[in-house]
């Protein structure tokens, strides 16, 4: 186990990418931060902040479980799922939605989110932010904001851990 | 000159009090010596060393469903299985369609059994016509025909006045009134014992009561009369006590139990198996507990498998609406050494008796004894060696049995009718 | 609300669901927070998600139960699945097309998941020892009713912290309700009190062996009860021996607003429907503030499709990893 970023790092990765929708987002936008569950709800939860920091304060927040659009639901031997809920109050349409999830690598999960939202609404702008990108796509998907790209092995697994959840704050591979 | 002679076995033969190693020398279809007997040259020889030498073993309770239901049974087919599981004489239930309430069905069973020429085949006939309770059958006329007892098995008489009735007129042929005890108001539409199981598993019980009900009255109804009574598959603890205290008073009844109500309770039907429903249902261990005591203590007379047929495809349906009942015949000796013998309830000799005479006086038959003259009606018992239950291997045409799979110990070798060898163990 | 998740290591191992008895806490749990999730989905435009896409579900009903049978057809369908409807006459006769029969049809069609609704107590246990497919039991005789169970103790979950030490009160028929014994199971295996009130002749023959109190004294203890779960009266018990009449029963133990005075003002008033209303509810408890009638039935998709969807994991299981029984 190899530790890729520590907590101050993972801090200013976060801050550049507020940084980043933020010059990229006028204040009249209805702009919607929406976590994948579950450490991109956590994820989600700060660029939030660090956004009402900067001012923009118009943000609507939602947490997007995506087990049920997973596809690897019908694979034998796949772990099993755990269902969750979808929490999104507010009314998509016509939102600039930011997509949020902690590491991106085949994007399969990223087409998942994709489809759970349209089944929402429809949303104007979808773009996507990934604190850690692990490379090797297997769909044609790519984050709008990347926190880091990391250079390891296809079979190397990557894990965030949060304070939140994890009682530490580190990015790892393994 | 026809002779087999049976070698070195333990002969047990209840009625004349024998038990004891000897030859028997079967001579032209009759007993004709028991002691040390020298085989010469003709003759055929049996080494029955470490067997036993028993009296045919008599079934009075067996379905053969014939005429009406042959996919199930035929009388030949319920023959090959009496024998093969050692027993020389059965009396068949007349609950066939038609049902033998008649002398020409009475007959028809008689001419069946004659040409499969296996066991001993005795026909018992309806109580009521059709056995719908109502109207008393022709038994003078079936008493003609041979029947050896009466009795509506499947159903019991609801009506006291037509019980009483049929008492009254059963007395006059000194046959035997068998009752299958079911009170139906009390049963209702019970598949399986009121209890805790029926409760879980939301199948409508039939209560105990129904059972204890009708036996209690019957016993008051027979006292009026003459009749012999004999209540077939007792099942509850209360109703062996109702027949205890009947017999202390000097009531003339006799009764028997099946070799399920002698070894599973309800529990066995979790899963709804359609192979552990019965009529009358299984019960509660207290009440196979009682059942072994009643044997214990004589208040059980015989036994009795109560051989039920079912085809495959109906017991392949919901339990509801399964038919009750389960194969007996080729299992029954086995079921009733591991109940009986291994439990040190009885002894051998008193088993053999509930098999042999004493069903053959409940019947008035002249059969279930070695003694000199008698019919050569034998079965030799290997007493342990251990086999295992397989419905695959059985004679009879069904397959509903809920002791496959079973390890038992005892089983006939040999089973001879008139002197003839009608079944060995290959 | 929010709940506390179950535990991420969690696997749900039933590959059918033919009843709550035997159903550990956890598993009744997992199945809640799942059911939560799948709430959501009624809720927007698009109402379904393609997590059983592909898969077919028999609908076979061989008892009339409109609700029942929509509630699921509706699941499957907001699942992505598909649904084959089958309706009979119950096969009570051996020379008529026995249930195995009709399974066995069923599954050369490529059915993967059958639900069942049976006049006969373990027709569901039955059909899922003849066929490979998933079964869920959608009320089999007086046996079980599993997903009536899970939506009642969905609902009082919603509105109650927890279910430990909640009273609740089954009132009427037990003898003939699989409601009743799916509730009685899992409400007493999540720590709840359980009341049954009625008629000595309504109940079963075993209640005392049951991990409840029963009462015949309605009013003498309405007013301790967290939940009244009032069961649906069957006509043609009315003027049998175990009823002597319409009148008698309603005095005695229908829910009306009379007896509601004595109740707690909270009181979560339950019934499986369909309502005779003025027989064992009247009408105006059964619309008014306690009444979760409707919160029931909408919530009875949610807890369905969840069943659909877990069930079909669990049959991905390696069998040695599986609860097949």
């Amino acid at each position: 186990m190899q530790e890729l970023l520590d907590s101050k790092k993972i801090n200013e990765l976060l801050e550049t990418m507020a940084e980043k929708i933020y010059n990229e987002f006028s204040s009249t936008d209805s702009v919607a931060l929406v976590g994948i569950r579950s450490r991109g709800e956590i994820l989600a939860q700060r660029l939030n902040q660090l956004l009402q920091n900067k001012g923009l304060s118009q943000l609507d927040s939602g947490v997007l479980d995506i087990t049920l659009y997973r596809d690897d639901l019908d694979l034998k031997g796949a772990d099993q799922p755990q269902v969750r809920s979808t929490e999104i109050e507010f009314d998509i349409n016509e939102y600039h939605i930011i997509l949020i999830d902690d590491v991106i690598w085949t994007g399969r999960t990223i087409r998942a989110a994709l489809d759970a939202l349209m089944d929402i609404g429809r949303p104007k702008v979808v773009r996507l932010a990934i604190l850690v990108d692990k490379g090797f796509r297997e769909f044609p998907i790519h984050p709008d904001y990347i926190g880091q790209e990391i250079d390891v092995s296809v079979d190397q697994k990557v894990r965030v851990y949060l304070n939140e959840t994890d009682d530490k704050e580190q990015v790892v591979v393994e | 000159m026809s002779e087999l002679l049976i070698k070195d076995g333990r002969v047990i033969d209840p009625a004349n009090k024998i038990d004891t190693v000897s030859d028997v020398l079967i001579r032209e279809g009759k007993i004709a010596e028991i002691g040390s007997v020298k085989a010469s040259g003709e003759m055929k020889t049996i080494d029955a060393k470490d067997k036993y030498v028993v009296p045919g073993l008599i079934d009075l309770h067996v379905h053969f469903r014939e005429p009406g239901d042959e996919g199930k049974e035929t009388i030949a087919s319920g023959s090959h299985a009496a024998v093969a599981g050692g027993f020389t004489s059965v009396a068949c239930m007349p609950n066939t369609q038609p049902t033998i309430d008649n002398e020409a069905t009475v007959e028809y069973v008689y001419r069946q059994a004659a040409e499969a020429n296996l066991a001993n085949v005795y026909a018992t006939g309806a109580i009521t016509k059709g056995r719908d309770g109502e109207e008393l059958a022709e038994m003078g006329q079936m008493v003609r025909g041979g029947v050896v007892a009466f009795t509506d098995d499947g159903t019991g008489v609801q009506d006291s006045g037509v019980m009483l009735k049929a008492f009254q007129y059963a007395s006059m042929f000194d046959k035997v009134i068998m009752q299958h005890c079911q009170d139906d108001a009390i049963a209702g539409n019970g598949c399986m014992n009121s209890g805790y199981q029926a409760t879980v598993l939301g199948l409508p019980g039939m209560s105990p009561l129904a059972e204890e009900l009708m036996i209690a009255r019957d016993l008051l109804l027979v006292q009026q009369t003459k009749a012999r009574y004999h209540v077939q598959h007792l099942s509850t603890k209360k109703a062996a006590q109702i027949i205890r205290e009947a017999k202390q008073q000097g009531i003339a009844v006799t009764t028997e139990v099946s070799p399920h109500h002698l070894l599973l309770t309800e529990d066995c039907c979790v899963g709804y198996d359609t192979n552990y429903k019965m009529n009358p249902p299984l019960r509660r261990q207290e009440d196979v507990d009682a059942m072994r005591q009643a044997v214990a203590d004589g208040t059980i007379d015989c036994l009795a498998t109560d051989h039920a047929p079912h085809l495959s495809s109906e017991k392949e349906l919901e339990f509801f609406n399964a038919p009750p009942g389960i194969l007996g015949l080729e299992c029954a000796l086995g079921l009733y050494v591991k109940a009986l013998i291994d439990t040190k309830t009885i002894d051998w000799p008193r088993m053999i008796a509930m098999m042999t005479h004493i069903p053959a006086d409940i019947l008035s038959i002249d059969k279930g004894t070695l003694a000199i003259g008698a019919d050569a009606d034998v079965t030799i018992i290997d007493p342990t060696s251990p086999w295992q239950v397989d419905v695959e291997k059985f004679y009879s045409k069904s397959r509903n049995c809920p002791f496959h799979g079973w390890d038992l110990t005892a089983r006939a070798t040999h089973t001879i009718v008139g002197g003839e060898i009608k079944f060995q163990l290959g | 609300m929010k709940k506390k998740s179950s535990s991420k290591d969690f696997v749900w191992r039933r590959k059918h669901l033919l009843g709550l008895k035997g159903m550990s806490a956890d598993e009744l749990i997992h199945l809640f927070n799942t059911a939560e999730g799948f709430k959501e989905i009624s809720q927007r435009s698009i109402k379904k998600a393609p997590a059983l896409r592909g898969k077919v579900v028999g609908n076979l009903f061989f008892e009339d139960s409109t609700r029942t049978r929509t509630s699921f057809a509706l699941a499957v369908s907001r699942l992505s699945a598909d649904i084959v409807e089958f309706t009979a006459k119950a096969s009570s006769l051996s020379k008529g097309e026995t249930l195995r029969d009709t399974a066995r049809n069923l599954e050369a069609m490529g059915i993967d998941m059958v639900v069942v609704r049976h006049k006969a107590g373990g027709a569901a246990n039955l059909l899922s020892q003849c066929i490979d497919a998933c079964v869920i039991n959608a009320g089999d005789g007086y046996h079980e009713h599993p997903t009536q169970g899970l939506l009642d103790i969905f609902t009082i979950r919603e509105l109650r912290q927890d279910i430990k030490g909640l009273k609740v009160a089954i009132v009427g028929d037990i003898a003939h309700s699989r409601v009743a014994r799916s509730n009685i199971w899992a409400l007493h295996t999540l720590g709840a009190e359980v009341f049954l009130v009625g008629p000595p002749t309504l109940m079963p023959s075993a209640v005392s062996q049951l991990p409840v109190t029963v009462c015949h004294d309605f009013d003498s203890i309405i007013g301790q009860m967290d939940v009244l779960n009032m069961l649906r009266v069957q006509f043609e018990r009315i003027g049998s021996p175990v009823i002597p009449s319409l009148l008698e029963y309603s005095r005695l133990f229908a829910l009306t607003e009379k007896r509601m005075e004595k109740a707690k003002s909270d009181v979560i008033v339950m019934h499986p429907g369909p309502m005779n209303r003025g027989l064992e509810i009247e009408g105006t408890v059964a619309d008014g503030p306690n009444s979760t009638v409707l919160r029931q039935v909408s919530n009875g998709l949610a807890v369905r499709m969840a069943v659909l969807f877990l069930v079909n994991q669990a049959s991905k299981l390696p069998a040695d990893e599986r609860i097949d029984s």
